[in-house]
């Protein structure tokens, strides 16, 4: 241990590469001020996120980003059970919030309190799951992009590129969207997918989980990854295991857009979070200012988007700044 | 101080090789007994015969297990899991629990990276760094478990529930995000990759240098257990902390010493995950460290503490990794995944428990 501060000590030099210095040096996000002359009314956003992830960043940097020039005070809170996150409804219902942002991954569970919200005539919106009850509950507009119609886009993208046998890799089991995206590609499918269960938490886990597949069969000619940390651990496992498969990928991140533009990745299907946070954020706002609503009752779908080597250029630059 | 005079110490390790001429009234401690009987007594084998009956069931089931390739993907991954199974194994021989090791591991990568992000320093300044901050989050466990008296079971726990946060909440606040950046274009990034993530070829096979990390761990932790007096003393510790203090064993070192040996591996595996990915999720790693624990059982160490060895973690872990990737080769169902994988560790575990009671017999 001793030696090993010695070296440190030794060594304890700048980098003249990468690091905090780049990135300052990079140019910096758009950030907006208030626009408007409306009252500064008060939003909140319930979501049934767990903790830390990535993709719930990114919703809630768009919702601040509308926040900040529509003059809104945003709340945000979240909890990935049912029931806790009803109660956090209610206590925004006690706020008396002048609009409602809310994620219906369990409806069940939610609808009373969604309702009760609607009663005490706060507008509400719902945003990423539960497009088929949005409107029973009362909601003004759902956006957000339907699970199975994303899978469906993805298995059209593999017939185009002739691919004949896919894996789904599936990093949550039981987790019901994993399930409805895997089912989605196996619609539209030509060939044959298999899923394969992975513990998301052990990256890995993951990684040797998918090279044992690709080395027990050769027929696989496409992974496609659920969410966006995983496919650079797939296409890791893929050069191990000496396979040609290619890496697709559900969701964004700076490393799926990197592996676009390096061709490591073949494509990403994306439903633009900052999209959903964004927009949910300045409906509530016209609504309020001008009585506008989007969607005319259908959801206002943010995907699927699909991405590929021509989008990367310019979205490594986006998911850098953590609003892609 | 001989190591006998524990509660199941490891039989005739220490023991001088020559006690003949015996005097008639022979110490039954110094007995010496015949090769085979004492490979039969040593905790590890009952593993070790479940872990080849495991790899010939494979074998034959699955067409591509056998291949070197595949081989080199199983021991990868049992050597993720090797590297923290052997000190946990010592934890545990010395009577002690750590919950807080799979998400520890986390802790490592994201200090190493993030110091090195932040200072724009070179990558190996966030390696020393962080094997700072790791080793004072096992030096934590171990002062607060020795002053406070209280199970190690919820000194650990509280450590692992605040780590889980803090890996959270320190990286949104210092990257704005929940994964870190990417620190593969900063100086020294190579030079540490080399040495904790890189490919070794032997031949046509490529080898992960963890597989290394893990066998060397296993070396050293073997020496300590059998050929040193701290080895005695955890043995000591982990039999019965009274008897061990009325002998003069230094206990709250020797606990506090083995907490920092988890420490250490979990820099080890910290590192590597980040010099592989070379970016890290703050939420990884929870469940990992009671898949530690497993791999530590299942190679013969006691849930009470006082018996179990080095060589039989690392054995336990690769029955996991064989179990875990054998189900893949053999192309089972994946909806009944865990199902096999637990019915697979039951039965490897029933089968060392059965030889170990045979081996047992023959005394």
């Amino acid at each position: 241990m001793a030696a090993t501060i010695i070296a440190v000590g030794a060594l304890a030099g700048c980098s003249s590469t990468g690091g905090k210095r780049a990135e300052e040096a990079r140019e910096q996000a758009a950030s907006g001020k208030a626009n408007v002359t409306t009252p500064r009314w008060k939003f909140a956003m319930v979501t049934h996120s767990g903790d830390g992830d990535t993709y719930w960043d990114i919703v809630q940097s768009g919702a601040k980003q509308a926040a900040a020039k529509d003059n809104i005070e945003f709340l945000y809170s979240h909890d990935k059970e049912a029931g806790k996150q009803a109660q956090l409804v209610q206590t925004a219902i006690d706020k008396k919030v002048d609009g409602l942002i809310v994620t219906l991954a369990k409806p069940d569970a939610m609808k009373r309190v969604v309702k009760k919200a609607v009663k005490a005539g706060i507008p509400v919106i719902t945003i990423n799951s539960g497009q088929d009850v949005s409107q029973d509950f009362g909601a003004l507009a759902h956006i957000g992009q339907d699970e199975g119609l994303a899978g469906e886009a993805v298995g059209r993208e593999l017939n185009e590129r002739g691919k004949k046998k896919a894996i789904c890799l599936i990093h949550e089991q039981g987790n019901v969207g994993h399930e409805q995206r895997c089912d989605g590609i196996e619609k539209t499918f030509d060939g044959k997918v298999k899923n394969l269960y992975v513990d998301g938490t052990n990256m890995p886990g993951v990684q040797s989980s998918v090279e044992a597949k690709l080395q027990s069969d050769k027929k696989v000619d496409a992974v496609v990854t659920l969410g966006a940390p995983f496919a650079a651990t797939a296409a890791q496992a893929k050069k191990n295991a000496g396979s040609k498969a290619e890496i697709d990928t559900f969701d964004l991140n700076d490393k799926v857009a990197a592996g676009l533009k390096d061709g490591t990745i073949g494509f990403a299907v994306d439903q633009q979070p900052y999209m959903q946070g964004y927009e949910a954020v300045d409906l509530l706002w016209l609504y309020r200012y001008n009585a506008d609503m989007l969607g005319g009752g259908k959801p206002v779908l943010t995907g699927p988007q699909i991405l590929t080597k021509k989008d990367a250029g310019k979205l490594e630059k986006l998911t850098k700044r953590g609003t892609r | 101080m001989t190591v006998t005079t524990q509660p199941g110490g490891p039989d005739g390790s220490t023991e001088p090789a020559n006690s003949s001429p015996r005097p008639p009234t022979s110490d039954e401690r110094l007995v010496h007994r015949s090769l085979p009987v004492r490979l039969l007594r040593r905790p590890e084998l009952g593993a070790v015969v479940g872990a080849v009956a495991l790899f010939i069931f494979f074998a034959l089931v699955a067409d591509s297990f056998l291949r070197p390739s595949s081989l080199s993907t199983v021991l990868y991954f049992s050597s993720t899991l090797g590297i923290m199974a052997v000190p946990v194994a010592l934890l545990m021989i010395g009577g002690e629990f750590d919950l807080s090791t799979g998400v520890m591991v986390t802790s490592s990568a994201l200090a190493s990276s993030m110091f090195s992000y932040q200072m724009t320093a070179n990558t190996w300044v966030g390696v020393g760094v962080s094997l700072l901050v790791t080793l004072a989050i096992g030096f934590f466990n171990g002062f607060m478990l020795t002053r406070t008296k209280l199970p190690s079971f919820i000194i650990t726990l509280g450590t692992f529930l605040m780590l889980t946060g803090l890996n959270l909440g320190l990286t949104k606040l210092i990257s704005g995000t929940v994964t870190t950046k990417s620190i593969s274009d900063m100086e020294g990034f190579d030079s540490a990759k080399a040495v904790f993530a890189s490919t070794l070829t032997i031949g046509s096979v490529n080898l992960q240098i963890t597989i290394v990390w893990w066998l060397a761990l296993v070396a050293v932790a073997t020496w300590i257990l059998l050929r040193t007096n701290v080895g005695n003393w955890i043995f000591a510790v982990g039999g019965g902390v009274e008897a061990a203090r009325a002998v003069g064993v230094p206990v709250a070192r020797t606990k506090i010493g083995l907490y920092l040996g988890v420490a250490f591996a979990a820099w080890v595996s910290g590192q590597h995950l980040l010099f592989n990915y070379d970016t890290v999720q703050s939420g990884e790693g929870v469940g990992n460290e009671l898949i530690y624990i497993a791999a530590a059982v299942i190679g013969g160490c006691l849930l009470t503490g006082g018996y179990g060895s080095a060589v039989g973690a690392a054995v336990g872990a690769l029955i996991f990794g064989m179990a875990n990737k054998g189900i893949i080769y053999a192309q089972w169902d994946p909806d009944w995944f865990k199902f096999f994988l637990g019915a697979m560790l039951l039965l490897a575990t029933l089968l060392n428990a059965w030889i170990r009671k045979r081996a047992e017999a023959t005394r």
